[in-house]
């Protein structure tokens, strides 16, 4: 048998190994003379290590967090769970989190979604939720590329591979294409269940002498490290990183997740707590069960389930394997879980018991390994308030003259937009995702929100993942309202009222003063929207250092948000009804194009200011589209996003190839302005006169639904007409065209 | 009439065929452990889609030897009802209780969305109340579900009328002669890929499949009354 002898405490000081795992000198003096008085061992300095990264302590986005708002009449759990909780009356309620998974997925894309996916479900049912939908944003390069042709088809078949096996119905979600990804695509994964407000579970540890059991896979070597790979940036000629990714088994997971939740349900009066063994796996999970609860806790790493030989304490306890989940029960009571546990085939293993002490103590081959402060290690990592500085782009921005598109021919730039991959339709990618699973789904993907039916009830909820990185590269500010208020747009659009959001915030380097600014600046501008459009923040992630050779991402702060529709009648989709329909606008329409998919494909590039953003009269205008739904005036209703109104009115258009005849009083060119606060609207023309006294001068009637399956657009200085079906092709056929061309 | 809905490890349209029989046709239906021994009560087996031991090595494979497989074997020799959709149809034919075999769709891809079925025999009773010739919008939602047969097998399956649902328009995954679901001779045990129990609602998006499980019950249970 062969042993690696761990390096000793001074040789860990010596050598700086602590440095490798990403814990600067400071840290590193702190743990040994401010918390532990002596030199932490090999052990115990890579439990600080992981704890005190960014992916699991926040140390860097604490201050950022602190500003959004989290609570409200119908928050039940804010953040800091496994998962944020939304009252949606009749004692029920709506879990749902985000999680980002971009590091493990660029350099195993297949792998590293579908353990993105894995991860959030377990989050999810870990509050005692059943799962019944996922959601998806991605962002990714260019497909000029084999590259990134290659990450776009593995992170979608992992995304489907892990969802449709485990049966849970992918249902939406979002895929933008930049060039800033290309190096470092992002992966975000959200998952909404429901539960009943008696069946809510808190990841904690208390009561001496109870028991700690780990259910679920074996622990092996994969992962290690996973949350501090998270945490760094990548550059070329460091694919030794490979390691790091942990491998998902979908099938394990329906198990662990049918015996969880028939615990959590029937087994109440023995279960304490449950967490999931996520980032930075046992040491993560046992110790914060522990410190939330205020306890203290032995675990024996001699009893852990382990697939391979020899592993080490360091190894067990920073092992990322997967589908792995700690629960704590009354003392005695272990032999009912086994009982349980052992009907799906899975392993329920007594690892160790609480204490009333405070530390955090473990033992191998009956020697203790490490013996630290439990508070000390999951809740006391430093809180770093990072210098930030405006980036120079941002002045350099704001002296530009407005961009102004070429548009000779209007329908020629539609056709253009329609085929640009991140307007395109992403139906050739989201038929791969079994949306339909558990039988709920009323709307799926392809609309502005998604739409499940809550079975026994007339409610339903809509949910969406939204972010225009493009405006926040711009002004991070003001595009943070935006992110938020599209999402916002996209639930009011289907019928539903905003409840909350979880978000996924990707960023470049934190240690840049300007990607700090950006991240800084635009959770400013992310919780003045969440405040006025009454949807606080329940739960998210925080993944930092996207960047490639030192080039950071546009900031991203994915918005994942969940709405309430009161009546299944309300439910509302974006396709145009009925021929003789009249089409509105909502909202007022003018010359912004800094930032837009006209500009990004005219000029390469985006630049300049970011046009004007009212948040006060988006909230006015979401509010009116919400009453006109409820009152039944409205047959379509569609959000306005990139590529504008053209692009909304062809959209509408697609689902039944109808046709329209529409005329408005604006320039050509002005038809791809991306202005805020949009939609359009198609309304039975006995309703029109009700519409219209209701948005007041809001909303403008533009034309009709027509049965000529010809799109008619007239515009002060053009009339265009183009088949509906045409376009529909094009709009189509776009995305299967670039994975399939040579590059 | 009484349904046994059979959990496999993997299962996951357990709950869908739940619905459709309990909400959908207003009929009994139970969960049945893969564990039990007897099917002893119940007028119909039904065996749900999903990844049943997550399809590893082989979609089906595995759940055939599944203690309560024999007991469904029982049953179909017995002439009563046994329908098997996707997952379900995958184990039906790894078990011999349906001929040929289901491969990886053509183009490699799990596919999912709602598709246009002909109806090819609606002298099966599981299919009386459909007119013969008639298109059914019905969703799939599978990656190996390319229905395979030599070619002796595939004329003893038109000769015998056994192929009871083609796809109509386009064939999603390159089955042999767009076969999307049959029957065994004796006209009990049914097998296809697509999915009927999440057609049984409008506000899903189609009720095409309520008559499927309709027909099921006037036919077995008239069935059962005469002998």
């Amino acid at each position: 048998m062969k042993t690696i002898q761990e390096p000793t405490a001074q040789t860990v000081k010596e050598q700086r190994i602590y440095a490798e795992w990403g814990l600067t000198d400071e840290e590193y003096r702190m743990i040994s003379e401010d918390i532990l008085g002596r030199l932490p061992n090999y052990t115990e300095t890579g439990l600080f290590s992981v704890m005190w990264s960014e992916h699991c302590s926040y140390k860097n986005s604490k201050p950022v967090l602190r500003k959004f708002p989290t609570s409200g009449p119908q928050v039940l759990q804010g953040p800091g769970e496994g998962a944020g909780i939304v009252d949606i009356g009749d004692g029920q309620a709506v879990v749902f989190k985000a999680e980002s998974h971009n590091h493990p997925s660029a350099v195993e894309p297949y792998e590293g979604a579908a353990t993105g996916v894995g991860g959030i479900i377990r989050d999810i049912f870990s509050m005692g939720a059943r799962p019944i939908a996922l959601l998806d944003s991605l962002r990714f390069g260019e497909l000029d590329n084999e590259r990134t042709k290659y990450l776009l088809e593995e992170v979608v078949a992992g995304i489907g591979g892990y969802g449709n096996c485990i049966g849970i119905p992918t249902v939406g979600g979002e895929i933008g294409f930049d060039p800033v990804y290309k190096g470092n695509p992002l992966v975000n994964a959200m998952c909404v269940g429901l539960i009943d407000h008696k069946d809510i579970q808190k990841g904690q540890a208390k009561g001496v002498g109870n028991t700690i059991m780990y259910v679920g896979a074996k622990t092996g070597r994969d992962g290690i490290h996973g949350a501090t790979f998270a945490s760094e940036e990548f550059s070329d000629g460091e694919e030794s990183e490979r390691s790091a990714v942990q491998v998902g088994d979908p099938f394990m997971e329906k198990l662990l997740m049918e015996a969880c939740l028939e615990l959590i349900q029937n087994y109440q009066d023995i279960l304490i707590g449950i967490q999931d063994m996520g980032a930075a796996g046992l040491v993560s999970s046992s110790s914060e069960m522990a410190s939330k609860a205020g306890s203290g806790m032995v675990l024996n790493l001699d009893d852990v389930p382990q697939r391979e030989t020899n592993m080490t304490p360091y190894e067990m306890m920073l092992s990322e394997s997967q589908e792995r989940m700690l629960i704590c029960v009354k003392a005695g009571s272990e032999d009912s879980v086994k009982e349980l546990f052992s009907r799906y085939e899975l392993d329920a293993v007594n690892i160790g018991h609480v204490t009333d002490d405070g530390q955090y103590r473990l033992f191998h081959h009956g020697v203790q390994v490490a013996d630290l402060p439990v508070d000390a290690l999951a809740e006391e990592a430093p809180v770093y308030n990072k210098p930030y500085t405006e980036p120079e782009r941002i002045k350099r921005f704001k002296a530009l003259k407005a961009f102004e598109p070429v548009v000779t021919n209007a329908g020629e730039t539609l056709k253009q937009l329609l085929k640009q991959p991140t307007i395109a339709s992403k139906k050739s990618i989201f038929e791969t995702y079994d949306s339909m699973v558990r039988t709920n789904t009323v709307v799926g993907p392809g609309s502005d929100a998604a739409v499940l039916r809550i079975r026994g009830t007339q409610k339903a909820l809509a949910m969406t993942t939204d972010c225009n990185a493009r405006y926040l590269y711009l002004n991070p500010e003001r595009g943070g309202q935006m992110a938020v208020a599209e999402a916002a747009r996209n639930i009011v659009a289907s019928g539903g009222e905003p409840l909350a959001i979880t978000d996924c915030l990707n960023y470049g380097n934190p240690d840049k003063p300007e990607v700090f600014w950006e991240l800084w600046t635009s959770a400013d501008g992310i919780s003045k929207a969440c405040e006025t459009l009454g949807t606080p923040v329940i739960s998210g992630n925080v993944s930092l250092y996207n960047e490639t050779n030192g080039e950071a991402i546009y900031p991203t702060p994915m918005i994942g948000m969940v709405g309430l529709v009161k009546e299944l009648a309300h439910v509302t989709t974006s396709d145009f009804k009925q021929i003789g329909d009249k089409i509105f606008v909502v909202g007022e329409t003018k010359p912004d194009f800094n930032g837009t998919e006209i500009q990004k494909m005219q000029l390469g590039r985006i630049e300049g200011e970011l046009f004007d953003f009212d948040i006060e009269k988006e909230k006015d205008i979401q509010d009116k589209v919400l009453e006109a739904i409820r009152r039944g005036w409205i047959q379509s209703a569609h959000d306005l996003s990139e590529g504008g109104l053209a692009v909304a009115l062809a959209e509408s258009a697609f689902k039944k190839g109808f046709g329209m005849d529409v005329t408005v009083d604006m320039p050509k060119d002005w038809l791809f302005s991306e202005s805020p606060s949009r939609f359009v609207l198609s309304v039975k023309p006995e309703n029109a006169t009700a519409v219209k006294a209701l948005f007041d001068q809001d909303v403008t009637e533009i034309g009709k639904v027509t049965d000529s399956k010809t799109v008619v657009i007239k515009t002060q200085d053009e009339k265009t007409e183009l088949e509906t079906n045409e376009l529909k092709k094009v709009w189509e056929e776009a995305i299967p065209w670039l994975l399939k061309s040579k590059a | 009439m009484r349904f046994a809905v059979i959990q496999f490890p993997g299962s996951n349209c357990d709950v869908d065929l739940l619905h459709a029989i309990r909400d959908g046709v207003g009929e009994k239906a139970e969960y049945v452990s893969h564990m039990e021994t007897s099917l002893d009560g119940f007028d119909g087996i039904l065996l749900p889609g999903g990844f049943s031991y997550g399809d590893y090595l082989r979609s089906g494979a595995i759940s055939r030897f599944s203690n309560v497989m024999s007991e469904v074997r029982r049953f179909a020799e017995e002439g009563k009802p046994v329908f098997g959709t996707c997952n379900g149809f995958q184990i039906l034919v790894e078990a011999g209780l349906l001929p040929g075999a289901l491969q990886r769709n053509k183009h490699l891809h799990f596919i999912c969305k709602s598709v246009q079925l002909k109806v090819e025999n609606n002298k099966t009773n599981f299919t009386s109340l459909y007119e013969q010739g008639e298109q059914l919008t019905i969703p799939i939602a599978h990656g190996e579900g390319s229905y395979y047969c030599d070619p002796e097998t595939l004329e003893e399956l038109e000769r015998n009328n056994q192929i009871v649902f083609t796809y109509a328009s386009e064939n999603p995954n390159g089955s042999v002669a767009d076969i999307a679901g049959i029957i065994n001779k004796k006209g009990n045990v049914l097998g296809m890929m697509p999915h009927p129990e999440r057609a049984t609602e409008e506000l899903l998006g189609s009720s095409d499949g309520l008559r499927f499980f309709q027909s099921m019950i006037k036919n077995f249970v008239k069935e059962t009354a005469n002998v």
